[in-house]
């Protein structure tokens, strides 16, 4: 008999280096409760619609007409569809070659890279070439694309922050690079620390590492924290002295829940900066339709933009990206309206105004009742969600409850997330799914349940918590649970 | 009212979205897919083949070709693990390979036997890459192929199946054209119902089996949906190919739900049977016609060979170049099937892509051409076509 041709231990070793918690132990053991009939609260991932999002009206009206052509040759389809809606989804098929059925141009339709160049244009100030944009299945996609370009071998090392999404770290392990991790300060809110990243680039050199680029993802995620105009500049002038590739992760751009900060593209402050850096700094930034107000995850629709990087290199990945053919063109059209939607004027746009500010303030309103809700708690410290999706409290475990935790062969938050989820039915993710310092432990959590559910969920929580903490805190080893 | 739905189409959409988290296409779904919709796959494949399948084997993915690059990444540790792609192939494997670092190892498709797949030649590259030091891992089988057309008998395909469970190969079937059949004759075969028709049980072939939205009669290639069904793997591996795959999170949902219809389409009797039925119809049967109108007139083109489209979408000619061609081309510093190709898309606004862009037996030169320019486009496609291909000849008539 000959021998199994996959064994696990014949995988690819880099697949099993792989970890990727967003959606490991603790989504799969909610999944388990999920089947056996316990009402679960998934917040482990930022997936708007599950939770009771509604779609923005226009965008589904354009795109569903543009999935079906026929509709447009109804004669009652103005009854149904406003007439910016029809326009919208006329001109979209006319850019395609054949309908959404057809691949487009292994970049994405032209027009639609063509808006997407306005709104940065709109949004920034400086032009922007659609040439240099590429649309793909989710910014996912595009991040993975890019770190296979960068990474040759083990020696390459990626400044990546902690805590990150865990993405990068997934990335980084399947294409056989290092990450060289940077700490963000959690008591100076998240923002970054320069003799820590410094301190890490230069013992990554000593090892023999080539360190080749720098993530950062602003909003954070998943510490929520906008950077300062301030603190991305020192960015750039980092990467410009250590010749390192930016790559900014942009996703969170609409969700921005306070005033001081405002987002603001590396890209804007790039240009803002002048040259030598301006036509120096190579930069790559990352934007999607899954989140925002717009939150349209299961389209799978993204883009990145690049700048300062050689011709011969925009070919190289544009070579790799004909490999998959095309993004999907459903998921295109939705970045354009994304990029493009309706503007003052337009029929639809009082609607899609109201619509998008409604989600917006209740992601505000639901930052801060999260947020608060977790400083309540006993033994739980939570910097404020400034933007993104996420809340990141820190959960300062007793020492008894990681020594039970050791005993169960757990992490300690992990132990303490397995224990919420099954005393509360709330799925979340340990925060060593996205790196921490050494004895320091957090959850993530989105912010996404819906309004009204919001002040049971957190009560939930801290019924749970302050109970776990006297247990633990508490002499002998009682255990309710 | 609008009345181009028909009641049927509503209540599938009902149904569908009652499979999907919040009932929305906006949600990220399970990675693999979405349970309900792979269900309706593992049904509509095991009302294929005869034999049950299990939506937990099943893979929902953008295209079929991220399911492919999946499985080759997990298969390729070092340069020395290798692939057995056939020649001439879909460059997809060629370029996975490359990209993974790992090592191609041909077998050569017969052109003078309608593209056969001989098993002692694949034994033969087989034993030659072991003997190089290279582990072969998998065997990669276009079925129909893609770009040759030919469709496998089933006795070739018992054949393939025994070569791979007694050498311990991954067999991996890239079936995505399994819907564009035109040979009356030959009749797509499932490489898993032929396994299993010989009596094979799942643990006894690690099978991967491909399929696609962007083929067949419906052609919905910019949606990018597809799937992969694996058979024959154990639980680590599969927990592993999980976990790449939730780094992503999931495919689209669009291209979910149309993989699903595909495997599951309008059934007699519901309302909408006989319009899908006279579409899909029409689409083949065009298909079918445009396939005999290219492959008659390339072989009446002087020096040019063209087997028999069995299946799949293309044409892949044979051109028999004169020597001094060939000299041109290599003066103009490209191959003679790539000079050929450029000469006819200057002259003839036709577009075609070289044979060596899918490898060939060293020294013959081919083009690849779709079956799909419109029906009634055909005739003047073909008579421009004629017009190049005999003033090529005569400028370099030897």
């Amino acid at each position: 008999m000959a021998p199994k041709p996959l064994d696990y231990e014949s995988l690819n070793e880099n697949v099993k280096k792989v970890a990727y918690a967003v959606r490991g132990e603790l989504y799969l053991r909610a999944s388990e409760l999920q089947k056996e009939g316990k009402k679960i609260i998934f917040t482990n991932v930022g997936n708007p619609h599950a939770l009771g999002q509604k779609p923005l009206s226009f965008p589904r009206q354009v795109v569903a007409l543009c999935q079906a052509p026929f509709l447009l040759d109804d004669p009652n389809v103005n009854l149904m569809f406003p007439a910016d809606a029809i326009a919208r989804a006329k001109h979209y098929l006319s850019l395609t070659s054949g309908g959404l059925g057809a691949y487009s141009d292994s970049r994405g339709l032209p027009g639609i890279r063509k808006e997407v160049a306005d709104f940065i244009e709109r949004r920034d100030g400086y032009p922007s070439d659609p040439e240099l944009i590429f649309l793909t299945d989710g910014a996912s996609k595009g991040v993975m694309q890019i770190l296979n370009s960068v990474i040759r071998n083990e020696m390459d090392g990626i400044l990546v922050p902690v805590p990150q999404y865990p993405l990068y770290s997934a990335a980084i392990s399947l294409f056989g690079g290092s990450l060289v991790p940077y700490y963000l300060e959690e008591e100076a809110n998240w923002s970054l620390d320069f003799n820590n990243i410094r301190q890490s680039v230069a013992a990554a050199r000593s090892k023999g590492i080539t360190v080749r680029a720098m993530v950062i993802i602003n909003p954070g995620n998943p510490t929520g924290q906008c950077l300062s105009e301030a603190n991305i500049r020192e960015l750039l002038r980092f990467c410009f002295r250590e010749n390192l590739v930016l790559l900014a992760d942009e996703v969170y751009q609409q969700n921005i829940y306070q005033d001081e900060r405002p987002f603001i593209s590396a890209r804007k402050i790039l240009f803002d900066m002048g040259p030598p850096m301006s036509k120096e700094v190579q930069l790559v930034s990352f934007h999607t339709v899954s989140k925002g107000y717009w939150g349209e995850c299961g389209q799978r629709g993204g883009y990145f933009e690049m700048t300062n990087l050689p011709p011969k290199t925009v070919d190289e990945i544009y070579k790799v990206a004909s490999v998959s053919l095309s993004p999907n063109v459903p998921g295109q059209i939705f970045l354009g309206l994304m990029v493009n939607p309706p503007k003052p004027g337009d029929i639809s746009y009082l609607k899609f105004a109201t619509e998008s500010k409604a989600i917006l303030e209740s992601l505000r309103k639901r930052a801060h009742i999260m947020t608060d809700g977790f400083n309540s708690c006993k033994n739980v410290v939570c910097n404020f969600t400034e933007g993104a999706m996420y809340s990141f409290p820190q959960i300062r475990l007793p020492q008894k409850a990681i020594e039970a935790a050791k005993m169960a062969g757990k992490a300690p938050d992990v132990f303490y997330c397995l224990k919420l989820l099954e005393a509360t039915g709330i799925s979340t993710v340990p925060g060593s799914g996205f790196g921490q310092k050494e004895g320091v432990f957090h959850l993530r959590t989105t912010i996404l349940p819906a309004e009204e559910d919001m002040p049971a969920i957190m009560a939930s929580f801290k019924k749970f918590n302050d109970a776990f903490m006297e247990q633990y805190e508490g002499y002998g080893g009682y255990s309710r649970m | 009212m609008i009345i181009s739905l028909y009641s049927d189409a509503i209540a599938r959409a009902c149904e569908i979205l009652d499979l999907l988290p919040g009932r929305e296409t906006g949600a990220y779904s399970h990675s693999q897919g979405a349970k309900g919709l792979r269900e309706a796959i593992a049904a509509g494949i095991a009302s294929r083949d005869g034999f049950p399948s299990n939506a937990d084997d099943i893979f929902l993915t953008d295209g079929a070709s991220p399911a492919v690059q999946t499985m080759i990444q997990l298969l390729i540790r070092t340069e020395k693990d290798g692939i057995l792609c056939p020649i001439p192939q879909y460059p997809l494997y060629s370029a996975s390979v490359t990209l993974h670092g790992g090592s191609l190892v041909p077998y050569y498709l017969n052109e003078s036997t309608g593209w056969g797949l001989e098993v002692l030649h694949l034994k033969n590259q087989l034993e030659g890459a072991c003997s190089q030091g290279i582990a072969v891992r998998a065997l990669v089988v276009i079925n129909p192929g893609n770009p040759t057309g030919q469709v496998l008998s089933e006795e070739n395909q018992k054949e393939i199946v025994e070569f791979c469970r007694k050498d311990g190969l991954v067999l991996l079937a890239d079936e995505v054209y399994q819907e564009n059949v035109y040979a009356g004759d030959k009749k797509f075969n499932s490489f898993k119902r032929i396994a299993r028709s010989m009596g094979y049980e799942r643990d006894e072939l690690s099978l991967v089996s491909f399929h696609s939205v962007s083929k067949g009669y419906y052609g919905e290639g910019g949606k990018r949906g597809g799937y992969m069904e694996l058979c024959g793997f154990s639980t680590d591996v599969k927990d592993q190919i999980y976990k790449v795959t939730s780094v992503n999170l999931c495919s689209n949902i669009l291209g979910q739900i149309l993989s699903s219809l595909i495997m599951n389409p309008p059934k007699v009797g519901d309302e909408s049977y006989e319009s899908f039925t006279a579409e899909k119809e029409r689409i083949l049967s065009s298909l079918a016609r445009r396939a005999k109108a290219l492959e008659d007139a390339f072989n009446k083109l002087e020096g040019v060979t063209c087997n028999k489209v069995e299946g799949a979408m293309y044409l892949f000619p044979r051109l028999q170049l004169p020597n001094r061609a060939i000299k041109a081309a290599k003066i103009a510093n490209a191959a003679p099937d790539a000079f050929y190709a450029h000469r006819l898309l200057d002259a003839t606004g036709i577009v075609v892509v070289p044979g060596s862009g899918f490898g060939q037996v060293p020294g013959t030169w081919h083009i690849r051409c779709t079956i799909l320019p419109e029906e009634d486009k055909i005739p003047a496609l073909v008579s421009r076509l004629r017009g190049f291909h005999s003033s090529f000849m005569e400028e370099f008539r030897d």
